[in-house]
């Protein structure tokens, strides 16, 4: 039972305003949604909730010890990240990729252990990556390699997971696929934060949300609360309007007339 | 004999220098003397060449300017505040380029009979390596510290991003791994001169067989980048015997080919 507590937290965006100071904690179990227009700073969030980045001012606190008091290796026993972007210069294969996550439990001269192995398989297997094992990731596509970087981060076996636009790339069978890997490591009691782009994954998906403006504005709260018509009309500075379907609401832009 | 041993030696060092450049600048074209190492040994060596110093005094002034070039590439890329990669490279080749221009304008105005020494050691020629011992010596320390870190490098190799999120410490890996590729480049330099191609090919062509896995890599580098070495030494000395070619000729030879072919090869 892990949670990451932001405490009076300003994430440094160089020449931006302090803003907000973001104040709230990611208990086990939740769900939180980053939302935001482009630019807004929501992978600086991530970054800096990962440790990856200092914030301009305040902490971060996982299970209340500050994570500067951490090891790397330590925090990457507790946090994984799905980055949104990632490097591939050199050949890897699949099982490969999947088994780096197994680095933060691992001292310096061990080898994967069978163990290590099975952890990694089952998170290929989880994400239908399988029968691709001995495939080498520049022979993936786009979707294909964002599902890889969740098994490596299911193989890193975290307490909490942050995912930068965990949906990208992916065709709507793998987005509710991941939605439903992430809904599923939530009901075991592990913390998500997640920066999304469609406010219709996060209302369907997500029990908080964090919504950061251009100018270091920020509101949070539980998700029906804050998805509300106006705030997203001012979040995203477009006007919305909302479709029903089986009692949910989805919010789509307006038709305008310059459209 | 020696000389076979320090040809090894020095192959060795080359081969896993590069390998640990290519993981530092996360770019699989890299190859040892790309941050100018290469040249401020060969600035330093020829200088003492010219004031007519001993063998031995070539060799640790070659040393001396290696890592000199080495502290003067780190410390101008590092600027104010964080270094980057790609800073890290721009600087050395700038740098590299302002070597060879000193070297040519000291080819251009040494004396004659002083020439074709000053371009055997440019060209890479073991004719200078005296005892192999300290070469090998470095060549099996930097293995054995070397070897327990080929898994952060294999991680590192996914980028600084993601290994930081995978628990590698990274700012001090990337340290490590640049100290000990210069230390091992001076090394090489200082034991056979500057000779190409060795750093730049046996990693790359070690990873077409062997996969991306440092922990292989490293090894097999130091093995087979002292094998070529050797071979491409023995091969200068009888192919035109009784002169003498510098065995960096060879793996020149040997090595744009195979080079060019596995560029071509590779999309």
């Amino acid at each position: 039972m892990v949670s990451l507590t932001l405490e009076q937290l300003v994430i440094d965006i160089p020449a931006r305003a302090d803003g907000r100071a973001l104040s709230f904690t990611i208990e086990p179990g939740q769900r939180w949604a980053v939302l935001g227009p482009n630019g807004a700073g929501k992978t600086t969030l991530l970054h800096t909730l990962a440790g990856l980045r200092q914030p301009r001012s305040g902490r971060i606190l996982l299970n209340n010890r500050p994570l500067t008091d951490y090891r790397r290796k330590q925090l990457a026993r507790q946090i994984a990240v799905v980055f949104q972007e990632r490097f591939d210069g050199f050949p890897a294969t699949v099982l490969e990729t999947a088994l780096i996550g197994r680095h933060p439990y691992m001292a310096p001269w061990d080898v994967e252990t069978d163990d290590d192995m099975q952890i990694a398989r089952q998170a290929l297997a989880a994400m239908s990556l399988h029968s691709y094992e001995d495939r080498l990731v520049s022979t993936l596509s786009g979707g294909e390699r964002q599902r890889l970087a969740f098994a490596t981060a299911k193989t890193q076996q975290p307490a909490v997971w942050l995912a930068d636009e965990p949906t990208n790339h992916l065709d709507l069978k793998h987005q509710v696929k991941i939605m439903k890997l992430l809904a599923a490591e939530a009901s075991a009691q592990r913390g998500i934060c997640m920066c999304l782009h469609d406010v219709n994954l996060a209302s369907r998906w997500c029990s908080h949300a964090i919504l950061l403006y251009p100018d270091g504005e920020a509101c949070w709260g539980p998700a029906d609360e804050m998805l509300q018509l106006p705030a997203l009309q001012n979040l995203y500075d477009q006007k919305l309007s909302i479709a029903e379907d089986n009692g949910r609401r989805y919010f789509v832009p307006a038709e305008t007339d310059d459209a | 004999m020696p000389r076979a041993l320090a040809a090894f030696a020095a192959g060795g060092l080359l081969a896993v220098a590069g390998a640990l450049m290519q993981v530092l600048l996360r770019n699989p074209l890299a190859d040892p003397y790309v941050l100018g190492l290469s040249g401020g040994a060969a600035v330093a060596a020829l200088l003492s060449m010219l004031a007519g110093l001993p063998p031995f005094a070539v060799s640790l002034a070659a040393f001396a300017g290696a890592l000199a070039s080495a502290i003067l590439v780190f410390g101008l890329s590092h600027g104010s505040g964080s270094w980057t990669t790609t800073r890290l490279l721009l600087t050395g080749v700038v740098v590299s380029s302002g070597w060879g221009a000193v070297i040519t304008f000291m080819l251009a105005v040494g004396p004659t009979e002083q020439l074709p020494g000053m371009l055997y050691w440019l060209m890479g020629d073991l004719a200078y390596a005296r005892s192999p011992w300290p070469a090998l010596i470095v060549l099996a320390l930097s293995s054995l510290i070397l070897l327990p870190l080929g898994r952060s490098l294999n991680v590192l190799a996914r980028g600084p991003l993601q290994a930081a999120a995978l628990g590698v410490a990274v700012r001090p890996l990337e340290w490590s791994i640049y100290a000990s590729a210069s230390l091992l480049t001076a090394s090489a330099v200082t034991t056979a001169g500057s000779i190409g191609f060795i750093g730049l090919v046996v990693p790359h062509m070690l990873r077409l067989v062997l996969g991306n896995d440092q922990r292989k890599i490293l090894p097999a580098a130091a093995l087979a980048g002292g094998a070529l070495l050797v071979l491409a030494d023995t091969l200068a000395r009888t192919s035109i015997a009784p002169e003498q070619l510098p065995a960096g000729v060879i793996t020149a030879l040997l090595g744009v080919p195979t080079f060019l072919y596995l560029l071509y090869r590779s999309r």
